[in-house]
């Protein structure tokens, strides 16, 4: 599959008709590195495993008794239509919301409610669908406070340059040199995030999540509102990150196009409840999903797909 | 900058470091010997102490974002600790009751400050309130803090430091500068650290700080104790070196205003600004009067003056944030750019340091 995005679901799925035989070739031949991953040693353990949650906010249902397993190492979209609960989800798996009921497993601990002080210890990162950098610190800064977690030296051992202080100063520092460098933020890494292009916010964000190379990446909208050639390059970026560094990353976005060709498996909510979960290729010729996601915005292509 | 040295701002460093040390030449060098005891007593120490506490404020409401409205409790805290310690335990150096007064400081600001754990912006600046009342009210009602003395009135004894009394107003001016040039240069080393980036952090998104492991609890009341123990430090400055004799009356919400407004005039999140807001309030009542003497004469006693500054200043700081919101040192930095870029290449338009 291509990462190439285009302008449109419709165009999409007209072309990913005719693609589909050859990609079921290639795909058989190169199985996606997620699957030799999640193979390694025996059964494969799931990073992420939600079980049951459901979560209301006043009358409006946000979720409906989601059950989801995400296995190490994959790439794994969340889609669905404005308001079908996918910000919702990552937020009670980084624990900013509680879930009525459900537990959320991280590795090998089980929650009720995910303590959002821990997540980073537990190897979760995230970014949000709206930019949630900090504006007054320099980008470089900006990525060196994602390492945090990693800090011991109070402050007075920082006041003072204490040997330890000075170690995980240093430390910190370079990982996120190497993050920028890897985003290509050289450029501008100096600069006060708050001044940026939005694209390159996006990217800056992606960056501090990406710093304490966390396990279990969780991205809201990463490509919203870019442009279409930083939307290829971001694209290209957070498949680069799975494959350099073993990265397991949930994805939400809702370019269908780009979506298709980034995930290894896709899970689709409508009104809170999951309508369907598979590779892209099953996910694409899911009735429900069709009527529900794809039907609804473009009825006359879907007729094509069917 | 928030940051330590990078290429870009190279030179715009060099530039700063460059006007430090003329500052401080003049300010060591020059001042003590060609300076009027006037100049001294009546405006550069209580400049030096306000920028002081302007400066523990903002690293309080400007780096880390937490609104105070309990400035002057702080500072009361900080002289009438400093004065117990002095009277109460003997042969104890003067240092080390500025330090302990600075402490007792910044577990109130603590106590003080627990309510930030639940409460944001205007409703954690009402909280804050509560200090300035209760200090002021403790102070008043307990006699024990002021020695007994009617109306809570206490007389600071003279500044002595390893057997040296600076007594006179060279003593005491060059005492205060010491104490300020050093806690600012630990405040610039506390935000280059991870502790600062923490602050601003906690400012600028705090679900995003929290997310990534900033520990919030720790960081805010962090914030109000480091911040508290620089405005006791300041207290101790306002009483012993510039005062002498203080109440606690004089700790009011008026003054608490006057240190916020210090540093929303001077810059918000910018040791610079708090400085150059704290000289502004400390010389523009006073270039006020001279003017307003000089063209009214005689009506223009101290009544129409504290009126007149209050109506002046509040014009100019509504004048000044619509102009350049981010205060006065933003308003310098732009025009000192194209100055500036004549000596250097580009420079940085960061307004932090
Ligand atoms: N904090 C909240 N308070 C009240 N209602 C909420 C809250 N968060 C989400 N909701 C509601 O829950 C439902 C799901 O919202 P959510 O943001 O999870 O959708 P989404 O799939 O991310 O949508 P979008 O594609 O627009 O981002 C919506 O009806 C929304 O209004
Ligand atoms: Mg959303």
């Amino acid at each position: 599959m291509s990462l190439v995005a285009t302008s449109g679901g419709d165009a999409l799925v007209l072309a990913r008709t005719h693609e589909r035989a050859a990609e079921a070739a290639r795909e058989a031949e190169a199985a996606p590195p997620a699957a030799e991953a999640a193979l390694v040693g025996g059964a494969p353990v799931p990073v992420l495993q939600l079980e049951g949650i459901s979560l209301s906010f006043g009358g409006i249902t946000a979720l409906d008794g989601i059950d989801l397993a995400v296995a190490n190492g994959e790439i794994r979209a969340i889609i669905g239509p404005n308001g079908a609960g996918k910000s919702s989800l990552l937020n009670v798996v980084s624990g900013l919301y509680r879930p009525d009921r459900g537990m959320v497993r991280l590795g090998s601990e089980r929650f009720a409610h995910v303590p959002t002080s821990r997540l980073a210890a537990l190897g979760v990162a995230r970014t949000f669908q709206n930019l949630a950098l900090f504006k007054g610190l320099p980008v470089l800064d900006n990525v060196i406070t994602g390492f945090v977690h990693r800090r011991r030296a109070g402050f007075v051992r920082q006041i003072l340059s204490t040997p330890q202080a000075r170690r995980e100063e240093a430390e910190s520092r370079a990982a996120s040199e190497d993050v920028i460098a890897f985003l290509h933020l050289d450029a501008v890494k100096h600069q006060l995030a708050g001044g940026l292009p939005y694209g390159v916010q996006k990217r800056v964000e992606l960056a501090r999540a990406l710093v304490a190379r966390p396990q279990l990446l969780l991205l809201d909208e990463p490509l919203a509102g870019v442009t279409l050639g930083e939307k290829q390059e971001l694209a290209a970026h957070i498949s680069n990150t799975r494959d350099a560094y073993g990265t397991t990353i949930v994805l939400i976005e809702h370019d269908i196009g780009v979506v298709m060709g980034l995930s290894d498996r896709i899970a689709v909510l409508d009104y809170g409840r999951k309508i369907a979960d598979g590779t892209p290729d099953e996910v694409r010729s899911d009735q429900a999903v069709i009527d529900a996601y794809l039907g609804v915005a473009h009825e006359g292509e879907t007729e094509l797909v069917v | 900058m928030t940051t330590a040295a990078h290429p870009v701002a190279g030179r715009r460093l060099t530039a700063n470091h460059l006007g430090i040390a003329v500052l401080l030449t003049a300010a060591y060098g020059v001042i003590p010997f060609a300076g009027s005891d006037y100049l001294l007593d009546a405006v550069l120490t209580p400049f030096l102490a306000l920028a002081l506490a302007a400066l523990g404020l903002n690293l309080l409401t400007g780096y880390a974002g937490q609104v105070s409205l309990g400035s002057a409790a702080f500072l009361a805290v900080g002289a009438y600790a400093a004065y117990n310690f002095n009277l109460r335990v003997h042969e104890l150096p003067f240092l080390v009751s500025l330090v302990a007064a600075g402490r007792v400081a910044a577990a109130v600001g603590v106590g003080f400050g627990l309510p930030s754990l639940r409460l944001r912006g205007f409703y954690l600046a009402v909280s804050t309130l509560a200090a300035q009342f209760f200090v002021q009210w403790a102070l008043t009602k307990f006699g024990w803090f002021s020695n007994d003395s009617p109306s809570g009135v206490i007389d600071a004894p003279p500044l002595a430091v390893a057997g040296i009394t600076f007594s006179g107003a060279v003593g005491r001016y060059l005492f205060s500068l010491t104490v300020v040039v050093i806690s600012t240069l630990l405040a610039i080393r506390l935000l280059r650290s991870q502790v600062g980036r923490n602050f601003i952090a906690l400012r600028d998104n705090e679900t995003a700080a929290k997310v990534i492991g900033v520990p919030l609890l720790r960081t805010k009341l962090l914030a109000f104790g480091v911040s508290s123990f620089i405005v006791g430090i300041a207290g101790v400055l306002w009483a012993f070196a510039y005062l002498r004799t203080v109440e606690p009356a004089g700790f009011n919400l008026d003054r608490s205003f006057g240190i916020l407004f210090i540093i929303i005039i001077g810059g918000l999140a910018s040791i610079r600004g708090a400085v150059l807001g704290a000289a502004f309030m400390v010389v523009f009542p006073l270039l006020l009067s001279r003017l307003g003497a000089a063209l009214l004469g005689d009506i223009f006693n101290s009544g129409v003056l504290e009126m007149s500054q209050r109506i002046v200043i509040g014009a100019l700081i509504i004048g000044l944030l619509i102009a350049e919101p981010r205060g006065l040192i933003a308003l310098v930095d732009r025009l000192a750019e194209p100055i500036l870029r004549r000596f250097s290449r580009p420079l940085s338009r960061s307004t932090q340091s």
